[in-house]
């Protein structure tokens, strides 16, 4: 029997991929994605089953790449998984634990088993993470890794020069920090990213709704709003307890006093913290040039669809509210 | 040295000028390296290089030296050598984020790229470092690749030594 290659599954005209996140978000419609927390388990079952919860209202899971530098399922088995049951993840590649000769290998292989995104990242460093005795890699960073996967698809060749036979067809993705200094430096840096090859960005936790605001408003200044599909991370805090930890332990995590103050005073403050999740979920998709908001909902990931549903972003009224097709972003 | 190295990006317009000096000398004197033969003076030139930068900047010696286009920080001080930084685990502080004491290499890469003239420089993309030239004269190579084709002209044909 002949088994349909999806490397020759049609992309469409202007397209990179063949994949649903990127025709969702060229639609112009808002667009949800989610993180799976992969389990640390050799039973597919236990990845089904979160991802199940995720399916009802994303248009993609993420798969991490041993994220937090944590030992974990890795993030092309997830794919893999996934994709077998009919879901379009995003394939995660970090720079902390492969060389530029195993990432290039697995880029192909992913493509070849259907993987239509890829989001690349440095990585966290071994130090943070469950091996700290590990030997980091770093031989690329997220930048240079970006530009290396789009050399692959759009010239057919590898990083050494050598011809592809058949590139892969990959919608490429970056991460994008508004809220860690240098500020003023952080749209320029989105900037970089774009040009070396990323067409969406999946952003940190946001928590600060005015400071993502004014990076928008630099963001549009330059147009990379117009060039990059930007995705707002976002997630519900447990607890005051659990904000205050990630606050001091998380770098890169910016949690502001006023979020803290009103999950403290809240009776039930994991209802309180999902309530805020909404309430930021409703600000940010008001801000001009965000094109939806991936979830990060670690622990409650049973919550998300609710979260979701209670926004309103997926009624009919907000999804026929942007009806431009962007297909001019490249 | 770490507090010569915070020095270093904060007057990083003042070496961009000193670079501005030596660089055209050591280009100028192509011809001299050239007779004496490249590889007989990799070694003194690598072991001035190490001794200078690394005081100056604790230089990694990566071999493909960036300084003038990352505010006179060196990015292989990065726990994660990222060249294209910074990440998104900056701390509040502008500290690193594996490294809680040290400030991120690429706060200072911003900071010293705002005072020198070249400082847009830090939005090029800077390619991965080649594994094999580690440790060796990145000087050295700046002279040997500038005048394009010379390098080869070096050892197989006398002819001219190129623009410096």
């Amino acid at each position: 029997m002949m088994i349909p290659a999806p490397l020759l599954r049609d992309v469409p005209p202007g397209h990179s991929s063949s994949g649903r996140l990127e025709r969702a978000l060229r639609s112009g419609r808002f667009v949800v994605t989610a993180e799976l927390n992969p389990p640390d388990s050799a039973n597919p079952e236990d990845v089904y089953e979160r991802a199940k919860v995720l399916s009802e209202v994303c248009d993609s899971i993420n798969a991490t790449d041993a994220s937090g530098a944590h030992c974990h399922i890795s993030s092309m088995a997830i794919c893999a998984l996934l994709i077998r049951a009919g879901y379009n993840p995003v394939l995660q590649i970090s720079c902390r634990d492969r060389n530029r000769i195993a990432i290039q290998g697995d880029v192909l292989g992913a493509a070849a088993m259907g993987v239509s995104n890829i989001l690349c990242l440095t990585g966290d460093g071994v130090q943070t993470g469950d091996h700290p005795e590990a030997k980091p890699v770093f031989d690329l960073d997220s930048t240079s890794l970006l530009q290396a996967i789009r050399t692959m698809r759009d010239d057919g060749k590898f990083l050494s020069g050598r011809k592809i036979t058949s590139p892969p067809p990959v919608f490429l993705g970056a991460a994008a920090n508004p809220f860690a200094p240098p500020l003023d430096w952080r749209p320029l840096r989105l900037a970089k990213k774009i040009e070396a090859g990323a067409q969406f960005v999946q952003t940190q936790y946001c928590f600060d709704v005015p400071l993502l605001r004014s990076y928008m408003e630099k963001v549009r200044d330059m147009g990379l709003d117009e060039k990059c599909f930007i995705l707002v991370g976002i997630g519900p805090l447990a607890s005051a307890r659990t904000g205050r930890w990630i606050r001091s332990n998380v770098p890169g995590v910016h949690i502001p006093d006023s979020i803290l103050d009103r999950l403290e005073g809240a009776q039930d403050q994991k209802k309180e913290g999902r309530q805020i999740c909404i309430d930021l979920i409703q600000e940010v998709r008001e801000i001009e040039g965000v094109s939806g908001i991936h979830v990060m909902a670690y622990r409650q990931e049973k919550f998300v669809s609710e979260i979701i549903s209670a926004s309103g972003v997926l009624s009919y009224e907000s999804l026929v509210r942007q009806p431009a097709v962007r297909a001019a972003k490249e | 040295m770490y507090s010569l190295r915070l020095l270093a990006s904060k007057n990083a317009r003042l070496f961009e000028f000193a670079y501005d000096l030596f660089e055209p000398i050591v280009h100028a004197l192509a011809p001299l390296w050239r007779t004496i033969g490249y590889q007989r003076v990799e070694k003194p030139f690598s072991a001035v290089e190490r001794w200078t930068k690394g005081l100056m900047f604790d230089c990694q010696m990566c071999g493909l030296c960036i300084l003038s286009s990352t505010g006179m920080s060196c990015p292989m001080n990065c726990p994660k050598k990222i060249r294209n930084g910074p990440c998104g685990g900056v701390r509040s502080n502008g500290n690193c984020e594996i490294e809680p004491d040290m400030r991120c290499v690429w706060v200072d890469a911003w900071t010293g790229s705002r005072q020198m003239k070249g400082g847009d420089k830090l939005n090029t993309i800077q390619p991965p470092v080649d594994h094999r030239i580690q440790g060796s004269s990145a000087w050295l190579r700046h002279v040997r690749e500038m005048p394009t084709g010379a390098q080869a002209a070096g050892q197989t044909d006398a002819g001219s030594a190129g623009k410096t």
